[in-house]
């Protein structure tokens, strides 16, 4: 256990491949920690679960939400202004043309869910953020080519000095270092 | 189909080490610019500045520098607009519907694709701003708020082409730019000098390869493929009936919609082959992800779209015969053997009969041939736009007012000069952006490692 210089964010151990950072991700949410992250260069399947760090995704429901807002709204808009506001009679042909405003509202369904994934996403994850602590942690620039990592935040109701330390390095890690803040 | 385009994992080659792709696609970024990329780009920027020219003459003298006239009112401006969006397709194609499909052979071409789409897009849509003739009221296409309630005819196709485009490249800018996120975090972390280190941290938007964003990126990923796909469908839809919604013979067939979504994707599979072998000639590195296997299943795509045109065009032409329409029958005799004999005949040869070679296995393994397959599909169905757009004007209900198109110096431009106009944006992406998805080739390779 290293010397800690007083503001620590956590934890964070390597792995070679993503196995040995699912197995250490069980073991985490088996021992309890529940402010713990998985970090790897690629979407490793079922490694948000096994952190238990998968719950409360809204971004379905933005999209469903995004849909329809979308179409009542385009449809609406035509309705308005081509029906209530500026109705215009061609051959007596029907002022509510229905059918024919579904391409748009269609479209505008599309743009709706589109836009409202991209509010979700954004909402949840919380990026744009242009700094993090977990980058001060050594080797971090590998996370996003050819290391896999397993962090866990001094802010879990678990974690101490000693313990944390001890259970990351019986993960069997290749290195286990401390995230400064 | 489904069962030709199963992955079949036989001939993959040696395993890169973790690392070792992500080394690959950011050593074309990072070292220096190759030769052949400095000379593309310069005939690229020197089309494109033609181009420039083309629109800017338009602009200040007014459209009649095209050579359309009454009856032929739509021109170069029209016939490029829908070849352009055609070009676009194969890209969400690619990135939203085979993702869909589960078809990971998708990932070579996925990421360029959609970059293509983008830029296809930018590119068409340079036409219809400049054919109004009017670029600067452009916004009476939308609905603004105005004093005198005036507002777009919502019963116009017209109308719904621009709203069914402008979603289509916002919907793709977005898909295209989350898939990006975290190959631009490994860019970030790949470069050593401070500008690269700021652009690409910048553009990364802080992200952190944490397992939970993984986790929602990929779902929204998913998401916006299943949005996406629907989408790509509808707008090349609403293109084709910008022409069957008008009573012209020649345009008047409801086979439309489903004829032009699948030229558009042969259209754009032929681009994006020829980009992929020029992208896998240029870059040494990336030829063990570009491999001749993944070319082979575009090349079946590409195969299966075509018959699917060829049968557009058997169906058009009976349509026209059965319902023995008095002035529809001319047109498409005249067509075949009238003045515009030699574009409806090249037209038939490179998109119907050419395309036969690829039935055979040694042609879809000959670079050479499949480039020349690919460079005449694109012939071939710009061709194609044209016989329906400006061809099908020609022949009006008004016998006397019967036109044949004539090509000015400006109309030349504007058929050269979009590619221009087209490859200088690409090049500059495959200059400063991964051109192939870092995360998913990886990811891909630890799965066909493991399998």
């Amino acid at each position: 256990m290293p010397e800690t210089n007083g503001c620590i964010y956590g934890y964070i151990a390597e792995f070679e491949d993503s196995e040995s950072l699912l197995e250490a991700a069980h073991r985490t949410r088996e021992a309890g920690f529940r402010r713990a992250r998985g970090h790897s260069p690629y979407y490793v399947e079922g490694l948000a679960d096994a952190l238990g760090d998968n719950t409360g995704d809204l971004i379905a429901w933005y999209v469903l939400g995004g849909i329809l807002l979308g179409g009542v709204a385009f449809f609406l808009l035509q309705f308005i202004t081509g029906a209530v506001w500026y109705p215009l009679n061609i051959g007596a042909r029907p002022i509510v043309a229905w059918q024919a405003w579904m391409i748009i509202t269609f479209e505008g369904s599309v743009l709706g869910g589109g836009l409202a994934a991209l509010l979700g996403l954004v909402l949840q994850i919380q990026l744009p953020l242009p700094y993090h602590p977990i980058f001060n942690a050594p080797d971090f620039h590998l996370a996003s080519s050819s290391r896999f990592f397993l962090s866990i935040e001094a802010r879990d109701p678990l974690f101490d000095e000693e313990g944390t330390w001890q259970f990351l390095e019986s993960l069997e890690p290749t290195k286990v270092s401390e995230v400064t803040c | 189909m489904s069962s030709q385009s199963i992955p079949q994992q036989a001939p993959a080659p040696p395993l890169p080490r973790l690392g070792e792709i992500t080394e690959t696609v950011t050593n074309t970024i990072f070292g220096k610019a190759p030769l052949w990329w400095l000379i593309a780009f310069g005939i690229s920027s020197a089309l494109a500045g033609a181009f420039v020219l083309v629109l800017g003459a338009v602009a200040l003298f007014g459209t009649g520098l095209w050579g359309i006239n009454v009856p032929i009112v739509w021109g170069m401006g029209i016939t490029n607009l829908v070849f352009w969006i055609g070009i676009g397709h194969a890209g969400t194609f690619i990135s939203a519907f085979l993702l869909l499909m589960r078809q990971s052979w998708r990932n070579a071409f996925s990421r360029y694709a959609e970059a293509m789409t983008l830029f296809a897009l930018a590119t068409a849509g340079m036409f219809p701003l400049f054919h109004v003739g009017r670029p600067e009221w452009i916004f009476y296409f939308a609905p603004y708020p105005n004093t005198m309630i005036l507002n777009p005819q919502w019963l116009s196709p017209l109308v719904w082409d621009a709203i069914a485009i402008s979603t289509y490249g916002g919907i793709s800018a977005i898909f295209w730019f989350l898939d990006l996120i975290p190959d631009i975090a490994a860019m970030r972390d790949k470069a050593k000098r401070p500008i690269p280190r700021a652009f690409y941290g910048f553009l990364a938007l802080g992200w952190r390869s944490d397992s939970n964003h993984w986790e929602r990126l990929h779902k929204t990923a998913y998401i916006l493929a299943a949005l996406a796909t629907p989408l790509v469908i509808s707008v090349h839809s609403v293109v084709g009936l910008d022409f069957a919604i008008g009573n012209l013979p020649g345009w008047h067939h409801s086979i439309f919609p489903p004829y032009f979504v699948a030229g558009a994707i042969f259209s754009g599979l032929a681009m994006t082959v020829i980009v992929g072998i020029v992208l896998r000639s240029g870059y040494e590195g990336l030829k063990d992800f570009i491999t001749m296997d993944h070319i082979d299943k575009a090349l079946k795509l590409m195969l299966i779209t075509g018959l699917l045109v060829t049968y557009g065009y058997m169906a058009e032409t009976f349509g026209g015969w059965y319902k023995a329409d008095a002035f529809e029958l001319p047109l498409i005799i005249e067509r075949a053997i009238g003045p515009y004999a030699p574009f409806y005949l090249a037209m038939l040869f490179f998109n119907c009969i050419l395309i036969q070679l690829l039935w055979f296995k040694p042609v879809r393994k000959n670079i050479a041939l499949i480039l020349v397959i690919c460079v005449g599909i694109l012939i071939g169905m710009w061709l194609e736009r044209f016989v329906i757009v400006s061809v099908s004007l020609s022949y009006t209900y008004l016998a006397p007012t019967w036109e044949v198109f004539n090509f000015t110096f400006w109309d030349i431009l504007t058929i050269f000069g979009p590619f221009g106009f087209f490859f200088a944006q690409f090049l500059v992406f495959i200059r400063f952006l991964p051109s192939l998805p870092i995360s998913e080739t990886q990811q891909h390779a630890v799965e066909v490692a493991h399998a």
